[in-house]
């Protein structure tokens, strides 16, 4: 593990543990983030890694240890945590796009009534915004009107209009067809050169390969390895890293 | 790509066709046809020679006015006509701005002004220039509609907002203003006191309704508890009941000193208190419509829980509840004729009075058909509506 530094590190977790009713998640996570580092978290399904970036912008409360995010101690103080959810932009594996409100508008929303921007500066944000994510063209159409990969980058830029210190990612290509992972994918790795934070459960070990400059290997609600994805793929030391590296990189 | 733009498929189908299609078929189909023509009129023929011979109409013509506002002074009557004509002009205005939502409700204001008009004319009555002019102005004011610059929507639907309170303080006047003498809503009667009960009380309750499910999803226990206990207490009993309650009880509340709202008022006050407790059933099933990954994804970009609610979650589950809140409103439009039992006179009850005039005696049928078809005409009227409504909303698609 990598020591951690109050100065440098954006996100800091120290013990934290999360149980389900009587089902423990989370069992003791320790990691620290730097200001523009990139972080994939893979494991296998249950092995609370999705539970754990949830937990960053406390969509899940942990019970036990300490979770600080840009030097705020996520307790249960609601204006602590609204004003990291602000800081932390989230891209869901269902997309979560408003459904009633145009691709604009879904843009425009928050930082209109929560950053208080004037409409026509929110506007004009959305569309370079868009411009960025490939589909200014579509401002005006309706969720349902786009195919999936469509909606992911609008969601994408739907939290890049916050203009967040950090982007969690939650499996943000799980739902997508074949052929549209790669947009999305795209649009990342573009994000991830720009110098965001981010933090991405993903499978997309070409993703991680690519831009990730940690990788941790989530199993039974532990960090069982973590490294560089070049000490990850090329020598995993662990039995468990190696087989279920060997199962999704099989075929 | 050079993908060819086809229109889709129309089966239209003339009436010769559809005819030969759907009755004449095959031989069993021409059979069942005839006899139930034969059926049909063998049932219909009396009651058509009835209703062109025996029947004496001449009591609807003499008691229209009672039957549409009961007995509301005649001299003051430019209010209800003046509240006719503001309807008619918004109306026409939102369906130049919206277009499609509002068409359905402003084809058949449109259809209802036209009808009334003819059946002026018919019964020699001079009403019929004033339906003309409800009807004119709805047009005028649907072209008017067209040119308005979208952003002018926000104006409409504040002057829908206002539009209620205005005829409530127009029909019933102040002490206030010179002009508007006040009138006792006990005066208040037939269709006009029917539609007023109606349109008051599903308006007022909706807001009310949504509090109280937005309350029973509280995670504060007293509000809770008390939207629960509220909703199931007046779910539990029978809306007579109510009726009952506030008409007598109410006043026993009040200080002495203190004079009890008229008997209509109250009235009103127990059908809000009535139907907000289904609107809110209503409103909740549309809440649990929506789902979790909405409030997560709000949550996620900072929005504070009222904000959440307003822009991403009730917008969702109202526009699901469209339909639910139309059947509320029609069952709470019939529901008006039980406050014939606390003394009030709705359309019902003035169509029993005029049938105790000794001039009049005998005409159950006419005066009974009549209601009937007030009470059908406006349910469908309302039904017509609110499916182009959900339509042009897209209830169940988006």
């Amino acid at each position: 593990m990598s020591e951690i530094d109050q100065t440098q590190d954006i996100i800091i977790s120290r013990d934290v543990h999360k149980w389900f009713d009587s089902f423990h998640v989370l069992k003791g996570i320790n990691l620290a983030v730097k200001k523009g580092e990139v972080i994939v978290i893979f494991g296998p399904s249950g092995s609370g890694k999705s539970t754990f970036i949830r937990c960053i912008n406390r969509l899940e409360e942990h019970q036990k240890g300490q979770i600080i995010v840009d030097g705020v101690e996520l307790t249960n103080d609601i204006r602590n945590i609204e004003a990291i959810r602000s800081e932390v932009g989230m891209v869901f594996q269902q997309f979560n796009l408003f459904p009633h409100l145009t691709v604009l508008q879904n843009i425009m929303l928050a930082p209109t009534w929560v950053r208080r921007v004037s409409k026509d500066q929110a506007r004009e944000t959305a569309m370079q915004l868009l411009k960025r994510v490939g589909i200014p063209e579509q401002a005006n159409k309706y969720p349902g009107q786009l195919s999936g990969g469509q909606q992911q980058r609008v969601a994408i830029a739907r939290a890049l209009a916050m203009q967040p210190k950090i982007m969690l990612f939650d499996e943000p290509t799980s739902a997508l067809d074949p052929e549209m992972i790669k947009e999305v994918l795209d649009v990342m790795i573009q994000l991830a050169k720009s110098g965001m934070t981010m933090l991405v459960v993903t499978h997309e070990m070409g993703f991680a390969r690519a831009v990730a400059n940690q990788m941790f290997f989530f199993d039974e609600g532990q960090i069982v390895e973590s490294g560089t994805p070049d000490e990850i793929f090329k020598n995993p030391k662990e039995d468990r890293t190696k087989l279920f590296l060997s199962q999704i990189l099989s075929h | 790509m050079t993908a060819v733009e086809m229109p889709p498929l129309r089966h239209s189908v003339s009436p010769l066709a559809w005819l030969r299609k759907n009755l004449f078929s095959t031989w069993y189909n021409v059979l069942l046809t005839i006899l139930a023509l034969g059926l049909l009129y063998a049932l219909l023929h009396p009651a058509l020679h009835w209703a062109r011979t025996e029947a004496r109409w001449g009591v609807i013509a003499a008691n229209l006015t009672l039957f549409m506002v009961g007995q509301y002074p005649r001299d003051q009557l430019w209010r209800v006509w003046l509240s006719i004509f503001l309807l008619g002009a918004l109306l026409g205005l939102s369906w130049g701005i919206w277009k499609n939502a509002a068409r359905g409700f402003a084809l058949i204001a449109l259809g209802a002004g036209l009808a009334f008009a003819l059946i002026g004319l018919l019964l020699n009555s001079n009403v019929w220039i004033n339906w003309l002019l409800a009807v004119a102005l709805l047009i005028g004011f649907y072209a008017l509609g067209r040119i308005l610059p979208i952003g002018r929507r926000f104006l409409v639907t504040l002057s829908w907002l206002l539009y209620f309170p205005l005829v409530i303080l127009l029909i019933a006047g102040s002490r206030f203003i010179p002009f508007l003498s006040p009138v006792s809503s006990n005066a208040w009667g037939g269709l006009l006191l029917t539609l007023m009960i109606t349109i008051i009380g599903n308006v007022a309750s909706l807001p009310l309704g949504i509090f109280l499910a937005l309350g029973r999803r509280s995670k504060l226990p007293i509000v809770r508890y008390f939207s629960i206990g509220y909703i199931e207490l007046i779910r539990g009993v029978p809306l007579v009941t109510v009726l009952f309650m506030v008409s007598l009880l109410v006043p026993l509340f009040l200080p002495l000193d203190v004079r009890p709202p008229d008997a209509v008022i109250r009235a009103i006050i127990g059908f809000i208190l009535f139907e907000a407790a289904y609107q809110a059933e209503n409103v909740r099933g549309g809440l649990q419509a929506v789902p979790r990954g909405q409030y997560e994804a709000a949550q996620a970009l900072g929005l504070s829980g009222p904000l959440t609610m307003a822009w991403i979650i009730l917008p969702q589950a109202l526009r699901v509840v469209i339909p639910a809140i139309f059947n509320s409103f029609i069952s709470l439009f019939k529901d008006t004729s039980l406050v014939a039992i606390i003394g009030l006179f709705d359309v019902l009850r003035v169509g029993r009075s005029v049938l105790a005039q000794s001039e009049w005696l005998g005409t159950h049928r006419e005066v009974f058909l009549f209601a009937f078809f007030i009470y059908w005409g406006f349910n469908m009227a309302f039904t017509y509506g609110s499916r182009r409504m959900e339509e042009a909303m897209g209830v169940g698609r988006r």
